[in-house]
């Protein structure tokens, strides 16, 4: 509750995939509040990094901490932090076979146990909120892109969570519809959430973010706030690696 | 480490040891009832009756000499021969009339491919027992006796009592004219790998296909004419009220075997049309544009890509003629299934039947299964 | 391929010449069947038409003439299609068979997949109960060793599927689970079952099952036989089922799993409706082989249809017209299966439309 508790807490992360070592040695602090950027070349673990923050993944070394809780094999706790957290996929993700309004109370329903009209008026809000109430009725596979990747966040808002984490959000949406779901983001940056978004939209980072973490091969290489990142960036790999995205 | 409920670890040891737990209380109790039931009706247990005398005539048996007083044991054996053969048969058969129908139903000619169709929406609607009946009856009502069979070939006649057909008298230039075949074979493939490598290196083709025939054949036909081409004829002659001499081929084989060709050729015809239509027409295209002729497009884009998507399904549909081939208890044909059942009428020992016949089909699914993995696996090697 | 028609041809022309006659080769295949058929059909419609014997009061007709014997299914329908029924009382398994299939039609249209489906489906299936074995509200009682039939058949491929499903879910999910015991028992189970023909499993159900029992108790035939099929029916349902969860996307399981829910909420409410909602076509499929290989139970000594049609051949007045028997059979068996594997291919096109359309 005191304003800068931390959120997340990585120490000396690792992660294996096989002989493969995808995480080397993480740290990472996260506040309540703020909102980290994660970027950096394909391959360098930046997915990785987030889902073992809900435990999509799980860590061989180190310790993850989320909202105060260590994560390990304990389910009850997993599912614990994964109320807690919403997370937003590349791929949105949403239930084909359940309308858009259904999406959105399947969690608060089954997972918080809410009464369905509780949750009825919860998803309708968070409908207007992301600007398409209008489509509650519909299946997912009528609405366009970016009117499925808002109801992906949507859903995920449903369950009220302390922090939020976006895997390349708008990596799978045609250019166009790009803006509408980042200007859901940076609505919600502004109303305080909490948020951890990898992503390689760099405007959006320049807006929003309080720090831009770059990460290469399974390492944090730099971690600093937008202005300093972008203007004079303090290693070679960020430096190549903003002239690539920045260049066009 | 404390244990918690919610420990995945906990809960999965707690599902498994409730499920083998529950799994053993069953099997016990299946056991002690069935032990207690056979005491009470008096009856054996264990497989010594595999040793007694059968008792009981075979009405066709397949290179296993049988006879009434045989042990139970022959009596099986003759009936898993007897199985073999009609599924070895049927599983060729069926292949070769399933691609070319298969392929039929692709062709331009309208006429060919409605035919096909026609053929293989009928068949696969109407349960194979039912034809086999249906094929039975046919032989059985609508044939002659044999005192007026129907020779629809020289030598090659049609009764009631069965399909008679000459066959070659063995002899020695016989023998040798298959080693010959045995060693063009061998040639033809060594010649082919070598052609084969030789192209790699110089990038110079021969005529493979050619030369290669002319290896396989060639070496045993030149044997035959060598030796004088002795070929002489065992031609079914009527002698009383049937045939005698050549192959018989009794109705209920020629029923069962010819029921089971034609209903799995209408599966293999599917298979083969879906293997072939799931290549994209854009490989087609883009082989052509290469410039390759008809025959190499075949073997190098065609075939490997249509292989593979046929190949799963139709080894399920080889298991499926096989175990269909037990239909033959109902046509009177004396399969495995046939005589295990006549066994356990006479002995009474059901258990040891039903787990005989059960044993040896596993094997059989088994051991297909694992050669078509076998080659699946290599298919998939060499490809990707 | 079909070339634009030449100025001035006729188009029948044209068609005749692209479809028939499109290659030498072709051509050759199409006269020989013509030929053939031409050799083939008229003696076929002289049999099987003109010269058959439709009615007529016993076979003394058929026999001395030289065309097929409907006699044969005009006066002994009744007893192929309802067995050693009462015969005063048919209308009643006639109308469960009207149930049946009014059921089962209405189980595949999408517009009934609502939640009082099920409740539907325990009512017809009491109200199908009543019918047949009566004893109450009027109806005389009937034992069920007197079923036989159509109505057999279609009440054993009904209660096969019903009660192999959810067998069939529960062992594809074990399959799946990474739990070594579960996943062991259950692909023993299927393999050992997949492995062997349906008549070993019959017979084991129709002699063995009596053994398996404690002393006094006893099941009669008809449910030794649905036992059999039930099992049977479960390890191949259980492959379909398995299919259909592998073709879920794995995001759909992170999605529920980034919800919070628990494993079988998770598979209850987002995994399995997907995978079911794929599996219908090849269910549907499992359904018209069940179907066709419930004639098998007539090897154990159920009356089902195909069953009663031998009955009547055994009989010497009717003896020696099996082909026209078999070729009634046939056509009962192939208006059923045809039907269904229609009806499947159009739901197939049905589903896979409304699931793709999207406002681009």
């Amino acid at each position: 509750m005191m304003q800068d508790a931390a959120m997340v807490e990585m120490e000396k992360v690792s992660k294996w995939f096989g002989a493969f070592r995808a995480l080397k040695d993480v740290d990472l602090v996260v506040r309540r509040g703020e909102k980290y950027v994660v970027c950096g070349p394909s391959g360098s673990g930046k997915s990785t990094l987030i889902r073992l923050i809900n435990r999509l993944e799980t860590h061989d070394a180190g310790r993850v901490r989320v909202n105060g809780v260590d994560l390990d094999d304990d389910l009850r706790k997993v599912d614990a932090v994964r109320r807690e957290v919403g997370m937003v996929f590349q791929s949105f993700n949403l239930f084909p076979h359940l309308t858009v309004l259904e999406n959105l109370t399947l969690g608060p329903v089954w997972a918080r146990n809410m009464p369905l009209h509780e949750a009825n008026a919860l998803a309708m809000q968070l409908l207007e909120r992301v600007r398409i109430p209008e489509q509650a009725a519909k299946y997912p596979a009528r609405l366009s892109g970016g009117q499925q990747q808002r109801v992906a966040i949507a859903r995920a808002l449903c369950m009220k969570p302390q922090l939020m984490l976006f895997d390349e959000p708008t990596s799978a949406l045609d250019p166009e519809m790009i803006r509408e779901v980042l200007d859901v983001m940076v609505e919600l940056a502004h109303e305080g959430m909490t948020m951890i978004v990898v992503t390689h939209e760099m405007g959006f980072a320049r807006t929003v973010a309080d720090r831009i973490v770059f990460m290469d091969s399974g390492e944090i290489v730099e971690s600093a706030p937008p202005g300093q990142f972008f203007s004079s960036p303090g290693t070679e790999r960020a430096r190549i690696f903003l002239s690539r995205v920045l260049g066009h | 480490m404390k244990l918690r409920s919610s420990d995945p670890r906990l809960r999965a040891l707690v599902y498994q040891v409730s499920a083998a737990a529950a799994t053993l209380l069953l099997g016990w109790f299946l056991i002690s009832n069935t032990i207690e039931n056979l005491a009470e009706r008096n009856i054996a247990s264990g497989f010594a009756f595999l040793d007694r005398e059968a008792g009981f005539a075979i009405g066709e048996t397949t290179f296993v000499p049988y006879s009434a007083s045989g042990t139970y044991l022959e009596a099986l054996t003759v009936g898993i021969a007897n199985t073999l053969r009609v599924a070895l048969i049927g599983i060729v058969a069926a292949t070769v009339l399933g691609s070319l129908i298969g392929l039929a139903r692709l062709s331009r000619n309208w006429l060919l491919a409605k035919l096909a169709s026609g053929y293989v929406e009928f068949i696969r609607n109407v349960p194979l027992l039912v034809q086999l009946f249906f094929f039975y009856a046919l032989i059985a009502e609508h044939t002659p006796v044999p005192r007026e069979a129907i020779e629809f070939l020289p030598g090659w006649y049609l009764s009631n009592r069965g399909m008679f057909f000459p066959v070659p008298v063995f002899h020695a230039a016989h023998a040798w004219a298959l080693a010959a075949l045995a060693a063009g074979i061998a040639t033809a493939v060594a010649f082919a790998r070598w052609a084969a490598r030789r192209r790699a290196l110089t990038g110079g083709s021969l005529p493979v296909a050619e030369i290669a025939l002319a290896l396989v054949l060639g070496p045993p036909a030149l044997t035959f004419i060598a030796m004088g081409t002795p070929l002489e004829f065992d031609v079914p002659r009527l002698s009383g009220f049937n045939f005698s001499g050549g192959v018989a081929l009794t109705p209920e084989f020629t029923a069962l075997t010819g029921g089971l060709i034609l209903y799995t050729a209408a599966f293999i015809a599917e298979i083969v049309r879906a293997g072939i239509l799931s290549i994209p027409r854009g490989q087609i295209e883009a082989a052509c544009a290469l410039g390759l002729r008809q025959r190499r497009i075949l073997r190098f884009v065609i075939l490997p890509q249509a292989l593979r998507v046929i190949v799963p399904p139709l080894t399920n549909q080889y298991l499926n003629l096989t175990k269909n081939s037990s239909l033959a208890v109902a046509i009177g044909y004396p399969d495995l299934v046939s005589v295990a059942n006549t066994t356990i009428n006479q002995t009474g020992q059901a258990v040891e039947g039903v787990a005989i016949i059960m044993a040896v089909y596993l094997t059989i699914t088994l051991t297909i299964s694992v050669v078509m993995n076998w080659y699946n696996a290599r298919m998939a090697l060499r490809g990707q | 391929m079909a070339a634009a028609p030449k100025k001035g041809s006729d188009p029948i022309f044209e068609w005749i010449r692209a479809k028939l006659f499109p290659s030498p080769l072709s051509s050759v295949a199409t006269v020989l069947i013509l030929y053939l058929a031409w050799q083939a059909i008229p003696p076929f419609i002289d049999w099987a038409f003109l010269d058959a014997i439709w009615r007529a009061p016993d076979s003394a007709a058929c026999r001395a003439a030289a065309g097929a014997c409907w006699v044969f299914v005009t006066e002994k329908y009744r007893f192929i299609l309802f067995g050693t029924y009462p015969y005063e009382e048919h209308w009643r398994p006639a109308l469960a068979i009207f149930l049946l299939i009014t059921l089962w039609a209405a189980s595949l249209a999408p517009m009934f997949w609502r939640r009082w489906l099920p409740l539907m489906w325990l009512a017809g299936l009491a109200a199908i109960g009543v019918l047949m074995w009566g004893g109450i509200g009027g109806l005389s009682y009937v034992e069920n060793e007197r079923w036989g039939g159509l109505v057999l058949t279609l009440l054993l491929t009904t209660f096969g599927i019903g009660g192999a499903f959810p067998l069939a879910v529960l062992l594809a999910l074990a399959r799946r689970s990474r739990m070594p015991v579960l996943q062991g028992l259950a692909v023993g189970f299927i393999e050992l079952v997949r492995g062997v023909p349906l008549i070993s499993l019959l017979f084991m159900a129709s002699v063995m099952l009596p053994l398996f029992l404690p002393a006094g108790v006893s099941i009669d035939k008809l449910l030794r036989a649905q036992i059999a099929l039930i099992l049977f029916a479960a390890a191949y349902l259980a492959e379909v089922v398995r299919g259909g969860l592998q073709v879920v996307p794995r995001g759909q399981y992170e999605a529920a799993d980034a919800l919070g829910l628990s494993y079988w909420r998770k598979t209850v409410l987002v995994i399995l409706p997907q995978a079911l909602k794929i599996a219908i076509p090849p269910l549907v499929n499992s359904f018209i082989g069940l179907f066709k290989d419930t004639s098998l139970v007539l090897i154990i000594g159920l009356f089902d249809l195909l069953s009663t049609v031998k009955i009547v051949l055994t009989d010497p007045v009717w003896s020696g017209f099996g082909v026209e028997a078999y070729l009634f059979a046939s056509l009962v068996y192939f208006v059923f299966c045809y039907a269904m594997s229609r009806y499947s291919q159009r739901l197939e096109w049905r589903l896979a439309r409304a699931e793709g359309a999207r406002p681009r």
